[in-house]
C-alpha cells in the first residue's frame, strides 16, 4: 500500500507539472501573440462612428497581433489598407447613425457577456446582461432599437445542446425585452409556440417597430421567417426556412441564409428574397455562410467566412445573384457600414 | 456462489467496515468503494471542465455553427446503449471488470488530448465526442459491479450513495476549473483553450492511475467460473423473479420519468424565471443530489431499498405535481422546492437501484446483469423523452405533465402491488 501511495503521489507531480507548466507555457504563447504580430495596435478613439463623410465597414479585427478582438474600421472604398484599430472590444457589433451596439465579454470567475449600446465617442449609454455567448446585433437604421442574439448553453452533460435568447432595447422608451420567446406568434392565422422554439437573427424597418427575425423550432421541422410588431408584442409566420434576414436600405429585399444541404459542414447558401414578388435568388458564394450579412449598398452584400482559428475574412457580393464573390477584408468579423 | 460472495463480504467488511476508527466519507466505506468513489470524483472534474468549455469552444473557438454543434451532440448518444452490454459481457467473461472500467476511463482521458489536435474538423470532433462518450457507456456498469463486490449485501445502499455522492463533488469542482483557467486568459484570443484540455487530460489521467492503483477486482485470481458466462447465460438472468422485477419496474419508471431538460424548462415556463439563472438549475439538483445520496443510501439499506427506490420516485410525482400547476405555488419557493425534489429523486433512485439489483445477480454475471438494467432504465427514458416532447407540442406543457403524473403514479403503484419484494424469490436476503 505504502509504495502504491508514492508511485501515486509522483504520478499526481508529474501530472500536475505537465498540467501547470504548459498553462504557463499557453499564457506565454498568448501574450507573445498578443504582443507581436504585424497587425495594427489599437487607439482609444481610432474608430469614429460620426454618420458623413465616405461610408466606412466597421468589424471585429481577428487578425493576429495587438488589435485582435477589438472594433475595427476600413475605408468601403479602399478596403484593403488604412484599418483603425479602437480599444474598444467586441465579440460582435453593429454600428448605424453615431451609434454602436457592441456585444462584449468581461472577465471574472465566470465570464459575463453585454450587450452595451454606445454613442459615437464609445460612451456608454445602456448596459444590457446577456444570458449566453454573443452571436448576432443589429440596430434599426437610425440607431433608436437594437436587437440582439446569444447562445445558451451549459446544462448538463448529457443535453450538451445549444438554444438561442434574442432581446430587444427600444433606446427611446427605455424598454428591454430580455427575450422573443414572450410575443406571442400566430401561423396561418393560429397560435404557434411550439415548446422548443428559439429566436435568432433580428432585422428592423425604418418605422422603428416592425421587424424581420428567424424562428427555429427543430420538433417544427425547422425555421421559419417571422414579421414581428415590437408595440404589439406579436410575431406572424411568413415563410419557411430563412435564416438570419436582413434588410437592404431600400427596404425591397432580404438577404438571409437559406440550409440547402443535410451535410453538417456546408448547411447554407445565402439567398436574396424579394418581398414584393417573394421570388428567391441564390446569390454567387457557393461556401456555406453562417452570418447575418450586410448591406455595404443597394446592390452588395458583405458576409464573413471563417479562415480558422477564431479568424475570419469579410467578402463582398452582388445581391443579384450575378458576379462572384470578392475578398473585401481579411482578418475581419460581423461587418456593419456607417453611410 | 453463496459461499464466494460470503467470503467477498466478510472481506470487504474486515477492510472497511472499521465503525469508529476513521471519521468521514472514508470510514463509511470498504477501500475498494472508496478508491472507485476517488477515481470517479477525479474523472468527474475532468469531465465536466471540458462540458463546461465545449460549446464555447466550437462556436467561439473555431466558428463551428450551431446546427453543427447539433449534429455532433446527437452523433454520440445512439451508440452507448449497445456497447454498455457488450463491455458488460466482456468484463464477466475475461473476470476483468477493472480493467474494462479503466480502458472506459482511458478511452475518456485521452479524448480531451485529442480535441486541440483535430483542431477545427467536424469529423475529428465528432469522433472525439462519440469515443468519450463510449468511454463512458462502457466503464458505468463494470464499475458499479465492482462497487456492489466489494460491499457486503446489507451495505449497498450507502457504498452506492457515497460513490455517487463523491462523484457529484467532481461535478462542482470541474466548472469551476475551467472556468478559473479560462479566466486566467487573455479574453481576446481564442487560443487558450488548448490549456483548459490538457489540465483536464492530465486530471483524467490521475483519475485512471488513481483507479489501476488502489482499485481491486475482487474476482481476478478465481478462473473457475461457477455460472458460465454467455449471452445465454446473461440472458438467463431474468429468469430470476426479482432480478427481472427490477428490470421491469425499472424500465416502467423510466417510460413515464421525464429528462432534466425538460423539467428546467417546465419550471422556467411556469415562474418567469430570469434566463441568466437557467444554467443554474441542474445546480440545484445535483447540490441536492450530493447532500441526501449518502443519509438516502444509509436509509435504503435499513428499510429496504426497493421502497426508497419507489420513494424516490414519489418524490418526483410531488415535483410533477408543482411544475404542472395541480399544487398552486408559484416563485422561488417553487423553483427551490421542486429541484429540492429533483435532487432527492436522484438520490433515493440512482446508486439506490444498483444496490437493490446488485445482490439479486450471480457475482460471475454481476457486471452484465447491471448493464442489462441500466440499458432497460436507458431505453425507458429515451422512449419518454421523445413522447414527451411531442405531447408537449400537442396538449402543451401543463397537460401533458399532468398526464405524466398519472403515468408515474400508475407506474409507482404497479411497482408496488405486481413487484412488491418480499413475494417468494431467489436470493433477495439482504433487501428486507
Amino acid at each position: 500500500m505504502k509504495n502504491r501511495i508514492i508511485v501515486f503521489a509522483v504520478c499526481v507531480a508529474v501530472l500536475a507539472s505537465v498540467a501547470i507548466g504548459y498553462t504557463v507555457y499557453a499564457l506565454q504563447r498568448d501574450k507573445a501573440r498578443a504582443g507581436g504580430g504585424e497587425g495594427v495596435r489599437p487607439v482609444a478613439g481610432a474608430v469614429d462612428l460620426t454618420p458623413g463623410g465616405s461610408a466606412r465597414l466597421i468589424f471585429r479585427d481577428t487578425a493576429k497581433g495587438p488589435g485582435f478582438g477589438r472594433l475595427a474600421e476600413v475605408r468601403v472604398g479602399s478596403p484593403g489598407g488604412g484599418r483603425k484599430v479602437d480599444t474598444q472590444a467586441c465579440e460582435r457589433s453593429y454600428a448605424a447613425a453615431g451609434r454602436l451596439l457592441c456585444l462584449a465579454g468581461q472577465n471574472g470567475l465566470v465570464v459575463h457577456h453585454y450587450a452595451e449600446l454606445r454613442d459615437s465617442r464609445m460612451k456608454l449609454l445602456k448596459r444590457i446582461q446577456l444570458p449566453g455567448l454573443p452571436s448576432r446585433a443589429r440596430l434599426s437604421a437610425d440607431g433608436r432599437m437594437a436587437a440582439w442574439t446569444a447562445f445558451v448553453y451549459g446544462d448538463s452533460y448529457t443535453s450538451a445542446g445549444f438554444s438561442t435568447r434574442t432581446g430587444i432595447y427600444d433606446s427611446r422608451t427605455d424598454t428591454v425585452v430580455p427575450t422573443l420567446e414572450t410575443f406571442e406568434v400566430r401561423r396561418n392565422g393560429k397560435d404557434f409556440t411550439p415548446p422548443d422554439r428559439n429566436f435568432w437573427g433580428v432585422s428592423f424597418l425604418k418605422d422603428d417597430n416592425t421587424f424581420y427575425a428567424t424562428l427555429g423550432s427543430s420538433s417544427s421541422g425547422g425555421t421559419f421567417l417571422v414579421r414581428g410588431d415590437f408595440a404589439a408584442r406579436t410575431m406572424t409566420v411568413l415563410r419557411e426556412n430563412v435564416e438570419c434576414p436582413s434588410l437592404s436600405p431600400d427596404g425591397t429585399r432580404l438577404v438571409f441564409k437559406k440550409k440547402i444541404s443535410d451535410d453538417p459542414s456546408k448547411p447554407w447558401r445565402l439567398y436574396v428574397l424579394d418581398l414584393a414578388t417573394l421570388r428567391e435568388t441564390a446569390l454567387a458564394e457557393t461556401r456555406s455562410v453562417d452570418d447575418q450579412g450586410d448591406w455595404l449598398d443597394d446592390r452588395t452584400i458583405a458576409y464573413s467566412l471563417p479562415t480558422g482559428s477564431s479568424a475570419f475574412d469579410v467578402w463582398k457580393q452582388p445581391a443579384d445573384g450575378s458576379g462572384r464573390p470578392e475578398l473585401m477584408v481579411s482578418g475581419a468579423y460581423g461587418p456593419s457600414v456607417v453611410r | 456462489m453463496y459461499l464466494s460472495e460470503t467470503r467477498a463480504s466478510d472481506k470487504a467488511r474486515s477492510e472497511g467496515e472499521r465503525p469508529g476508527r476513521r471519521r468521514g466519507l472514508r470510514g463509511l466505506v470498504s477501500a475498494n468503494v472508496f478508491a472507485l468513489g476517488m477515481t470517479s470524483l477525479i474523472t468527474d472534474i475532468s469531465s465536466e471542465m471540458v462540458t463546461a468549455v465545449l460549446p464555447v469552444y466550437l462556436v467561439t473557438g473555431l466558428g463551428l455553427s450551431m446546427l453543427q454543434f447539433g449534429f455532433l451532440d446527437g452523433v454520440y448518444s445512439g451508440s452507448t446503449a449497445l456497447l454498455r452490454i457488450v463491455g458488460g459481457y466482456l468484463a464477466d467473461k475475461f473476470t476483468a471488470r477493472k480493467a474494462v472500467a479503466g480502458s472506459g476511463y482511458l478511452m475518456s482521458a485521452v479524448t480531451k488530448l485529442g480535441f486541440p489536435l483535430v483542431g477545427a474538423s467536424v469529423p475529428g470532433i465528432g469522433m472525439m465526442m462519440a469515443v468519450d462518450r463510449a468511454g463512458k457507456g462502457i466503464r458505468t456498469a463494470p464499475r458499479d459491479a465492482l462497487i456492489s463486490l466489494s460491499t457486503p449485501p446489507e451495505s449497498q445502499g450507502r457504498a452506492f450513495g457515497v460513490h455517487r455522492a463523491m462523484d457529484t463533488v467532481g461535478a462542482f469542482i470541474g466548472p469551476v476549473i475551467a472556468f478559473a483557467l479560462m479566466s486566467m486568459m487573455s479574453t481576446s484570443l481564442g487560443t487558450a483553450y488548448d490549456a483548459v484540455f490538457v489540465v483536464s487530460f492530465c486530471i483524467g489521467a490521475i483519475g485512471v492511475v488513481a483507479l489501476a492503483l488502489f482499485v481491486r477486482d475482487p474476482f481476478t485470481r478465481k478462473k473457475t467460473a461457477r455460472v458460465a458466462v454467455s449471452l445465454r447465460a446473461g440472458l438467463g438472468m431474468l429468469g430470476n423473479a426479482a432480478f427481472r422485477r427490477a428490470c421491469i419496474g425499472a424500465c416502467l419508471l423510466g417510460l413515464a420519468t421525464v429528462s432534466d431538460a425538460f423539467i428546467y424548462l417546465a419550471l422556467q415556463n411556469r415562474t418567469d424565471l430570469a434566463i441568466s439563472w437557467f444554467p443554474l438549475l441542474p445546480l440545484g439538483t445535483t447540490g441536492v443530489y450530493l447532500l441526501a445520496a449518502v443519509p438516502l443510501g444509509g436509509l435504503a439499506d435499513r428499510i429496504g431499498r426497493w421502497k426508497i427506490f419507489l420513494a424516490g420516485h414519489a418524490c418526483l410525482i410531488g415535483a410533477y405535481l408543482l411544475i404542472g400547476g395541480v399544487l398552486d405555488l408559484r416563485g422561488t419557493a417553487l423553483i427551490l422546492i421542486v429541484l429540492a425534489l429533483h435532487g432527492l429523486f436522484y438520490a433515493a433512485t440512482d446508486g439506490v437501484l444498483m444496490a437493490h439489483a446488485g445482490p439479486l445477480i450471480p457475482e460471475e454475471l454481476r457486471t452484465s446483469g447491471l448493464s442489462v438494467l441500466q440499458t432497460t432504465q436507458t431505453l425507458g427514458r429515451s422512449v419518454s423523452s421523445v413522447a414527451f416532447g411531442a405531447a408537449w407540442m400537442r396538449w402543451g406543457p401543463e397537460n401533458t405533465i399532468q398526464g405524466f403524473t398519472v403515468a408515474l403514479t400508475a407506474a409507482v403503484l404497479l411497482c408496488m402491488v405486481l413487484l412488491r419484494p418480499g413475494a417468494a424469490h431467489g436470493p433477495e436476503v439482504a433487501d428486507v
